[in-house]
């Protein structure tokens, strides 16, 4: 599956903006990207598993919270990063 | 992932944490002509980087960005490169019935014992202390305080916190012992422990408190007694230092006035109330003298009405005293007359040369220092970022 990584994760992924990753649901699909990127899903989510509140998830272009989310039937998770700060 | 970073020159360096990034400050010769790096991790917070100084090359770095969680990154060639730890400092996952505790960012850094050259210790908001045997690589929970049934007790409430969270900072490590430490705990107190961090104890007599009502003012509590907790004072230190050559010797910048502490004594004395009183005892940093245990540098800030922060006056100034807090005198030769920043808690670092350079920065983005123990100051850099530390160390 195609996930999209936004610009301040870039770092991880040797700056390359769409890279691959699996899983049945959002949850397995980052613990996977972590595999793949190690340290990114923390960068993203917390200890307590939730997400960050300036990180953005879209599964199928709908935007989630939820990290049980299913990827059934998805092609594409896009990550965006909140257009805050100063 | 590795980062291109700038690596320092062999000598003389000052580590300058800010609100966008790292940047270095080294001396063309002896201590003049300073030049200032390019930005590492630009952008990013880094609430504190260090160089570690018992190899001179290993520089960890405390940081998060707006939108990112909080991590370290850590770079063994001086600054050339660096990587992230695999395992920074994060909390457990909360259990049925636990209260969620999630780390806003690593605050402190803190090199161990030179008897454990790997070692360092971090503090963080929530208030919590971390450790890495493995020069930073992957931090572990230090179980002794942040898992204490006393945590709650000992921590105050997050909310209730300085602004930008309470803090763990100032972990002092005494060099005659690695199992003897002490932190501060910026709404909470100082703490001491002396086995390795197992079990920790209060250390706040004779400290006054900055919510203390009429009723309670003068109110003294004992070593290793919880129970003011419950009567209303609070303590907060805003930066403790152990004296490198004399351990038993600490200084503590207070919220509440300036400190020194003689162990195994564990009664605090005001050693600020011999400050001049149109300008008082409030601030943020300590800087001890590295080998004179009766001398250290602070710099007064307007703690009247909501807290300014900012220089007494709008006089920017910087007090020294060399017998341990008998007098103080004023050193602002070459300091701006009138000024508005704040010099926050790890923003004032001290070389080990004689004489003895003194250094701070400013959220106004400079770095003064002085070659000469205070008497004279030159601005070192200007327009960068707000500056959250200043670090002086020696690169291999």
């Amino acid at each position: 599956m195609q996930v999209t990584i936004p610009q301040p994760l870039l770092s991880y992924t040797d700056q390359v903006d769409r890279v691959q990753a699996e899983g049945a649901t959002l949850d397995e699909l980052l613990h996977d990207l972590d595999r793949r990127y190690p340290g990114i899903r923390f960068r993203m989510i917390n200890e307590q598993d939730e997400m960050r509140p300036h990180i953005i998830f879209f599964v199928g272009g709908v935007r989630t919270r939820n990290l049980d989310e299913s990827l059934s039937g998805t092609s594409e998770v896009v990550i965006l990063h909140a257009l805050s700060g100063g | 992932m590795e980062t291109a970073g700038v690596r320092l020159a062999p000598g003389l360096a000052l580590i300058v944490s800010t609100r966008k990034g790292i940047f270095f400050l080294q001396p063309r010769s002896g201590r003049t002509g300073w030049q200032l790096s390019d930005p590492v991790f630009l952008g990013h917070i880094v609430n504190h980087a260090v160089l570690d100084p018992r190899d001179g090359r290993t520089l960890l770095a405390a940081t998060r960005t707006g939108h990112l969680g909080p991590t370290v990154f850590r770079s063994r060639d001086a600054g050339g490169t660096w990587h992230e730890a695999v395992r920074p400092p994060a909390f457990d996952k909360a259990g049925p019935g636990e209260k969620p505790r999630v780390l806003s960012h690593t605050f402190w850094l803190s090199p161990g014992h030179v008897d454990e050259p790997d070692t360092w210790f971090a503090g963080s908001s929530p208030q919590a202390l971390w450790t890495s045997a493995d020069a930073g690589a992957s931090w572990q929970s230090v179980r002794g305080f942040n898992d204490h049934p006393d945590y709650e007790l000992r921590t105050e409430d997050p909310q209730a916190g300085t602004p930008d969270g309470p803090v763990l900072h100032s972990i002092q490590v005494d060099p005659r012992n690695a199992a003897h430490m002490y932190f501060g705990l910026s709404g909470g107190g100082v703490y001491e422990s002396t086995d390795h961090g197992e079990n920790w104890a209060p250390l706040n007599h004779g400290m006054a408190s900055p919510n203390a009502d009429p009723s309670t003012e003068g109110m003294e509590t004992a070593y290793g007694d919880l129970a003011w907790k419950e009567t209303g004072p609070q303590h907060d230190p805003h930066c403790v230092q152990i004296h490198p050559q004399y351990p038993d010797v600490l200084y503590q910048q207070n919220h509440c006035g300036i400190y020194r502490l003689v162990r195994p004594g564990t009664t605090w004395e005001r050693i600020g109330r011999n400050m001049p009183r149109d300008v008082g005892d409030i601030g943020f940093v300590m800087g001890v003298h590295p080998r004179d245990p009766d001398t250290c540098w602070v710099i007064p800030m307007d703690g009247t009405s909501v807290w300014p922060r900012t220089s007494p006056g709008g006089k920017p100034a910087v007090y020294r005293t060399r017998d341990a807090g008998s007098g103080w005198e004023r050193q602002d030769r070459g300091l701006p007359e009138r000024g508005w920043y704040t010099v926050k808690r790890q923003c004032l670092s001290l070389d080990r040369e004689d004489p003895v350079g003194v250094y701070f920065g400013t959220t106004s983005g400079e770095v003064w220092g002085s070659p000469d123990e205070g008497e004279t100051w030159h601005c070192l850099a200007a327009h960068l970022p707000e500056i959250y530390a200043v670090e002086a160390g020696v690169a291999g």
